[in-house]
This record gives C-alpha cells, structure tokens and sequence, in this order.
C-alpha cells in the first residue's frame, strides 16, 4: 500500500515524485514506457521560458514566474544539464509584430519577471550576429535558459528512488477503482497497485486516466511539434534561444543551441489523432528549416542529424489544469501540461504538494532525505590529468564506446546500474549521450547492446531499443 | 609527455600501409593507435572477396587483406595500440589518446591521420516517418552479421546502391532474407559494376533508379517503408508513391570522412572531399600532420587506400628526417565534369610524377581527360567511359610539372 501513486514517468510526475519524496511517505510511480521521459518530455524544446508569455492571472502566468529559478535550484541539486543563455523574442519589421514584442514586454512585467528589455534589431545583432537582418525589435528575455528535459526528468526520478520511490515501467494503468478509502491500480497486464492518493500526470493520455474515475471535464488535443536537430558544428550559430513573435498556434519555430552544444530548430504545431503519433513529415521538416531561416539565415542544414517529432498535450482552455478530481476524493489531475511546463515542473509539484496537503495527506519531513544525485557526467568534465588518474582506478572508462560523442564503457555500464536504470538502447542514449551524434549510433550500437546485455542478464537478441518488440536482431545465425 | 618519431591516427588499411611505409623509409619509431580490439578496420567485417587485385595480384577477402598487412607491422615490430581512442590531435601534434590504462599524450615527430570514414544515417538523410528498431547503416547490419552472428531482418529494403548497400543486398540474401528492392535516388548507381552485377543481377534483385524511401513505417519494429520516384530536382512524385512492406530498411548513402579530429587541429578541409587539403606527399595545410585513406577522400578500392596510405607514410618519415617539402606549389582545380581532384596542392620542382586522382560529376561514355596549366597541355588521358562512382588516377610527368604556373586544372571532353 503506497500513500501515494503517481500516473506517469515524465517530467511532471517524475518531479513531483522527486519533491514528495522528502516527506514520510510512501510513493509509486506508474510508467506505461519501457523507460521514462517517453512522451513529450523526451521530445521538447527543452526551455526555461522567461515567463512573460502567459496571460496574467493564469496559472501558466502564476508557476512559470515562479517556475524558473525553483527549476535552476532544483537542476543544481540533482546535476540537470541546464544553461541560462538568456532568449530573444523578435519582430520581423511589421507594425503588428513590434506591437507584440511591446505588449509582451509589458505582460512580462505585470506577471512579475525580472531582466527583461526591449533592443532594437542593430542592438540585438551586437549580441547575436547570426540573427537575420530582418529582426527590428527584439525582447530580451535574460532569465531564460535552456535544459535538457530528459535528462532532466531522469534526474529527479533517480534523486526520488534514491530516496526510496518505487517506480514500475511497463505499467500501462488500464483500470481505477476506488474501494473505501483505497485507490486500486490495475495495468493493462493485470498488476495491481494500492494507494490512499492518485496523482494523475499521464500527458497525452490524462484525460483517459481522468474518466477511469468519472472525469470528463477536460479532453486533451494532441498537437504534434518537429524538430531538426543539427551537428555540433552548428551549435555556436547563436548563444540565445531566438524565438519569432507567437501566433495562436503557440510560441512558433525556436533557433537554439542545446546544452550538449548541438543546435535545435523547430517545432511545428499540428493538431494529431494521438500522442503516439510522432511521425515526421516532409511538410513538416520543410516548415521547420523555412521558418528557421526567417530568424537565422545562415543555418547550415546539411548538418542535420536528426529529427523527431514530440507530442504536446494541449487543452482548449489554453492554461493547465491543475485540481482535485470531481467524481472522486484524494485523487489530483495534472494535465494539459504543455509550454511552459517543462519550466513549471518543479512549481508544479509544489503546488500539488499543496493541494494533497489540502486534500488531508498528512506530510512529515524526513530527517535523511537527500536532495542531491550523484553528477553522471562527473567523468566526461574531468580534465585530461583527473581523467588519468580515474581510469587507472576505474578502467572501464577509458574505453571509449561512442567516439562521436566520447563516451566510455564505465558510463554506460553506470546509466544501466544507476537509478532509473537505462534498460534498453535509446535509454542508454539518453541518460549518457551514446548514440546521439554525429553517427547515430552506426558504431557504438553493437558495443552498447553487449553491455546491455551482459549488465542485464538478458540475451543480445532480446536487447530492445525503447522497449516491447523494438528488438534490432530477430536472432543467431 | 612520451615522444614517438610517427604517431599512425588509426590501424585501418591506411593507417597500417602508412606505418609500413614510413619504417620502410628509415623511420623505425612508429606508433600505430587504434579504438578497436584488432586492426584492419572497416576491413574486418568485409567478409566478401574482391580485395587485393590490383595491389597484391591475388583476391582476398577483407579480413585476409588487412591480415597481409598486420602481419608486415607485426614482422617490423611496430607498436601497435588497440582499444585506444585518440581524442585530440594539436597543430603542433600533440596527440592526445584514452584507453583503459588512462590517457596517453605523444608529442609525434609526425603525425599519420588515417580515421577513415562513418555511413551517413537516417537523421542526416531526413527521411520522415516513425522511429522503429530496424533501420540500419548498411554497415552496422554488416557487423551484425559478420562478426556479431546476429541476424538483423527478414524482409528488406535498401536505400542507396553504393558498393557497401549493393554488398549486404546478396549478403543478406545469403542469410536467407528476402531483399525486396535496392532504391538509389539518382539516375545511376553509385557503386562499382561488378557489384551490380554479382550483388543484385545474379540474384534478382530489383533496382530501382531515381527512386527514394519517402517514409518509414511502424512502432515498434519497421513495418514497411513507402517507396516513390523522384525528379529531376530529387523531390518524390506524389503519384508514384507506393509501399512496401518491410521490417528492415538498410541504408547506403554516402561516406562520410570522420574529420572531427583533423578539424579539431585547425587543418582547412576541402568542402567537396570533405577530407583536408593536401599536397602529393598527403601532407596537410599544417606541416608534418598528413592524412591517408577515407579520411581524406571516400576510395572505391582499399588497393587504392594502401597506396595513397603510402605516400602518406614516406611523406611523414621524409619530415621527420629532412623537415618540410620546400619549393613552389601550385593548386590543383576541377574543370569541366569533374568534381574535385586530389590533391590540391602539387610542388613543380620536386623531380617526381605526379599522380592526381579525381571524380567526374556524371556518368559519362567515352571521354578524355586533359590536365593545363594555362595553355599548356600537362596530361591527357582516354577513357571508354568515366562514373562518378569510380576514381580516376592521371600521371603527370615530373618534366611537364616544371613551370607549370597557377592554377593546374583538370577537366575532360566527351569523345
């Protein structure tokens, strides 16, 4: 029995696991994945907006404000990769679009955001040559930053199981009942778990979990968002986050380096039958570089090494919704978490902790929480002296695996031992970097498939690559 | 720091030639370092034949081929250093290397870059679609099954006809798969001939020219992929779509040089090789740093990597016992039909041949090539046809280098 069980291994759930982990309780959390991060948290633009987006008295408005520096302080604790590059939001010489950049300048101010400023294109320029000579007013959005959001949400889900949060994968909740004052849990496969209190952060699939209970107060829309992805050599194009003034459709294409010095362009906005439907399309990879170009005319796109595509988990009302269910007691909807919501993620969780506090769980601090994880790029930060010095205690990391983003034996075979263990090849991918650059993987795969399978106990041919039938090999010869 | 005479950048085809070569010029301290458990490379999952034929007067396989190699290092007894990772290389070569022992730095007299090459993948092709288990580089399905024992799919599809695509088209067939259809985006294939007709023709492969894969198909494991043909602007007509069902997609389409560490060393690269600038020797724009094999250009035939790898390797002992090639150099250019020539930088006054190797743009029948400086005719050379898909090689007499002024351009007429 679990005082609390949390739907969903993303950012949102990850966190606020992560955050509830420092009371006496005890908390579950509940991943349909093979591994977490596996919707839109694995597939975002990973930004700390600034927070002067939102319409003032939203919520979006109330958390991102609130959001962003509980967001760095908690990225500290946990060695999050992040970087506050600071973005830009930029008209294109049209009335309209200046009068934007104003107007959000002043909703900036009225939501409580500090460092932001009004620089005309020229200004601009001085700081970020790259941007097109088109951009005629510019603001400046200095407490802004970008992070990565898988990695992100896998730190604060291996912070919370160090400090004692089970987390279940593969755990498709297909069924929830309420007996007496107990939530039962039941999975697509027919396991059951038991808590006195539900959190449901299941993105795309919120509203589904929502009307296991009864609710059917909210419906999400799935809007599609793709990204190109470009080489290490396009990755100083430009230090800020360039955006484009927003539309209706959202905060439009983004022009950003990422932290592990690659450059992201994108997303599009496409309404979608399903938050699986993560296909790219020709239309959309076109979109993406055409209206790159607007903001920074000179990216290389030969140098694309991926795309992808990621799921948001939008709501007609525009802001989250964030409360206690209707139908039923002790159980809290946390859905529509689109942008910000990466940002918002710790304020989030804070804001749950509040609303369970109100709803009677009864939180006591525990004396031996941790709020810190162990850095799992201490090795690849090392100088080349400490490096020596590393390996010949700990040999295994002087083997290099993935030569295009150097990433030795050691790490791998950590990410697969250390909470939330990597168990499959795209979770090695995302917590150590192997397999993301330049060669996607051609070489190191097999390398990191052995290592998989020996950490793991499991034969070569049974090693999958995001989990249930993803198997690269379908034998022996 | 220690300090070796020649420090080898990769124990590949070229970078072993390159060692072999340098000893052979006088220079005995030579290192050879390399990431993987052996030598010899790419070359060690090429299990097929085919190899050997114009260098060694005998047909080998890949691994037999680099095992003629090793063993000549061996016998030289010339350092090797496997399962090490050379991570940076400095202007005034410093080579900086990890391996299970710690890190390594070598000041190298001179330095043999010899990295070789990387398939180009998915991502970079941008082809839409799912992202599912089952999409290869040709390559990595080729060290599946060659040295892993795994088999990677049962029906397949494969983009691209380049000799590595053509290969594993009958190797997979060999494993009992069923290759549906190889499908190359330009009008004409990329790889050899004989390959065309060993690899697909024997076997009743379809090929499919001006065709792409437009999008992948599946969840979990590739499903099918749709397949359509292209124009001339390489953009896929709608109506010629069609799908395919699949659970394999293999992809060929290009080699890349892995030139992370020559650029990291500031060494100007040519944009159309993408490999560095060098001059006949293989010497780079930075003295005493040269670069051999795919590195420095994609070869259609190791036997052409060994001897290019050679010039390297007598290059870099001749800096290291008598400094830098002086004398005046002029640049190389590509003129009519022809994409880039190698090298593309020459010294006049040497004394010696030179041979400079290049591409032509298109398919062409039969052509002759000519080699000018200014008016003055250098070389001429006829060809029954020329592809892009296999090198050229034209000599120029050390006599008619003599002079030649700015810039020697190689260009070529059909006939």
């Amino acid at each position: 029995m679990f005082d609390v069980v949390i739907v969903g291994a993303g950012v949102i759930g990850g966190m606020l696991a992560r955050q509830l982990s420092k009371y006496d309780l005890k908390i579950c959390l509940l991943e349909k994945e093979n591994d977490v991060a596996m919707g839109a948290s694995k597939a975002n633009s990973g930004i700390v907006h600034g927070g002067y987006d939102p319409e003032p008295g939203t919520l979006k408005a109330k958390l991102n404000a609130e959001g962003v520096q509980k967001l760095y302080d908690v990225a500290d604790e946990i060695h999050a990769p992040y970087r506050k590059n600071g973005s830009f939001v930029c008209a294109f010489g049209t009335p309209e679009e200046e009068a934007t950049v104003r107007e959000l300048y002043e909703r900036g101010l009225e939501n409580g955001i500090p460092g932001l400023e009004i620089l005309t294109g020229d200004e601009a320029r001085v700081l970020e040559p790259a941007l097109s000579p088109a951009a005629s007013l510019v603001l400046n959005v200095t407490n802004a930053g970008i992070v990565c959001p898988y990695e992100m949400t896998v730190a604060a889900i291996g912070n919370a199981m160090d400090n004692g949060t089970e987390l279940k994968v593969n755990f498709a909740v297909s069924d929830i009942k309420k007996e007496q004052d107990v939530f039962v849990v039941t999975s697509a496969g027919g396991e059951v778990v038991k808590g006195r209190y539900v959190v449901n952060c299941a993105g795309g699939y919120s509203d589904r979990v929502a009307a296991m209970v009864g609710d059917d107060f909210f419906k999400i829309i799935p809007r599609a968002g793709e990204y190109m992805l470009l080489d290490k050599n396009e990755g100083s194009r430009v230090s800020h986050t360039i955006f484009q003034v927003p539309s209706k459709d959202g905060k439009g294409i983004l022009v950003s380096p990422t932290v592990d010095g690659n450059l992201l362009t994108g997303p599009t906005a496409t309404v979608v039958e399903s938050p699986e439907a993560t296909s790219t399309t020709p239309a959309g990879l076109d979109a993406v570089a055409r209206l790159a170009a607007k903001s920074v005319p000179s990216v290389n796109f030969r140098q694309v090494i991926t795309s992808f595509s990621g799921v948001r988990a939008s709501e007609k009302s525009g802001d989250f919704i964030i409360c206690p269910a209707k139908s039923v007691e002790n159980m809290i909807h946390v859905a529509a978490i689109d942008s910000p919501g990466l940002t918002c993620c710790v304020s989030i969780a804070d804001y749950v902790i509040d609303l369970l506090r109100e709803a009677g769980l009864a939180m006591a601090p525990r004396a031996d929480w941790c709020p810190t994880r162990e850095n799992p790029h201490a090795f690849r930060e090392m100088s080349d002296e400490e490096k020596d010095a590393y390996i010949k205690e700990h040999p295994a990391y002087g083997k290099i695996v993935c030569r295009c983003e150097t990433v030795s034996e050691g790490e791998i075979r950590d990410a697969i031992r250390r909470n939330p263990p990597a168990c499959d090849i795209d979770g090695v991918k995302r917590r150590t970097r192997s397999g993301m650059g330049r060669c996607q993987g051609g070489f190191c795969m097999p390398y990191v498939m052995r290592l998989i399978s020996e950490e793991r106990g499991v034969a070569m041919e049974s090693v999958t690559k995001n989990g249930k039938g993803s198997t690269p090999l379908i034998g022996k010869l | 720091m220690r300090e070796h005479d020649i420090v080898v950048v990769g124990g590949g085809p070229a970078g072993l030639a390159a060692a072999i070569a340098a000893y052979d010029s006088g220079v005995t301290d030579v290192v050879v370092l390399d990431r993987e458990s052996s030598v010899g490379g790419i070359l060690r999952q090429c299990i097929h034949n085919g190899f050997g034929l114009h260098k060694l007067g005998r047909e080998l396989t890949g691994p037999e081929y680099a095992d003629v190699y090793r063993c000549e290092v061996e016998k030289r007894g010339i350092r090797v250093y496997c399962e090490t990772t050379v991570t940076g290389v400095t202007a005034d070569r410093v080579v900086t290397a990890q391996n299970k022992e710690g890190v390594l730095k070598i000041k190298a007299g001179a330095v043999v870059l010899a990295m070789g090459c990387r398939e180009r993948s998915r991502g970079a092709l941008n082809i839409s679609g799912t992202r599912p288990a089952g999409v290869y580089s040709a390559g990595t399905a080729q060290k599946f099954i060659n040295c892993e024992g795994y088999m990677v799919g049962k029906k397949v599809v494969i983009l691209g006809s380049g000799d590595i695509g053509l290969i594993m088209a009958r190797r997979m067939t060999f494993e009992g798969a069923k290759v549906e259809a190889v499908c190359e985006l330009m009008p004409y294939s990329g790889g050899l001939t004989r390959n065309i007709v060993q690899c697909l023709e024997d076997f009743g492969i379809p090929l499919y020219l001006s065709t792409t894969v437009a999008e992948i198909h599946g969840k979990e494991r590739v499903e099918g992929v749709t397949i359509a043909q292209v124009d001339e602007n390489r953009r896929v007509i709608e109506e010629t779509k069609r799908y395919i069902p699949c659970d394999t997609l293999l992809l060929s389409c290009g080699l890349i040089p892995e030139n992370e560490l020559t650029r990291g060393a500031g060494i100007p690269i040519d944009p159309i090789t993408s490999g560095a600038l060098v001059d006949e020797n293989r010497q780079t724009e930075i003295p005493g740093i040269f670069a051999c094999g795919n590195v420095l250009q994609v070869h259609d035939l190791v036997d052409y990597v060994s001897d290019e790898a050679e010039m390297a390797g007598i290059g870099a002992a001749s800096f290291v016992k008598n400094g830098a090639v002086s004398g005046k150099t002029v640049e190389t250019k590509p003129g009519n039909g022809v994409r880039y020539v190698l090298p593309q930088r020459v010294h006049t006054e040497s004394g010696k041949d030179v041979s400079l190797f290049l591409r032509v743009t298109q398919p062409f029948p039969k052509v002759r090539f000519t080699v000018k400086s200014g008016d003055v005719v250098l070389a001429t050379a006829q060809r029954l046809k020329a592809a892009p898909g296999e090198m050229e090689k034209i000599t120029v007499k050390s006599e008619k280098l003599q002079g030649a002024q700015e810039p020697i351009t190689v260009s070529l007429e059909v006939l």
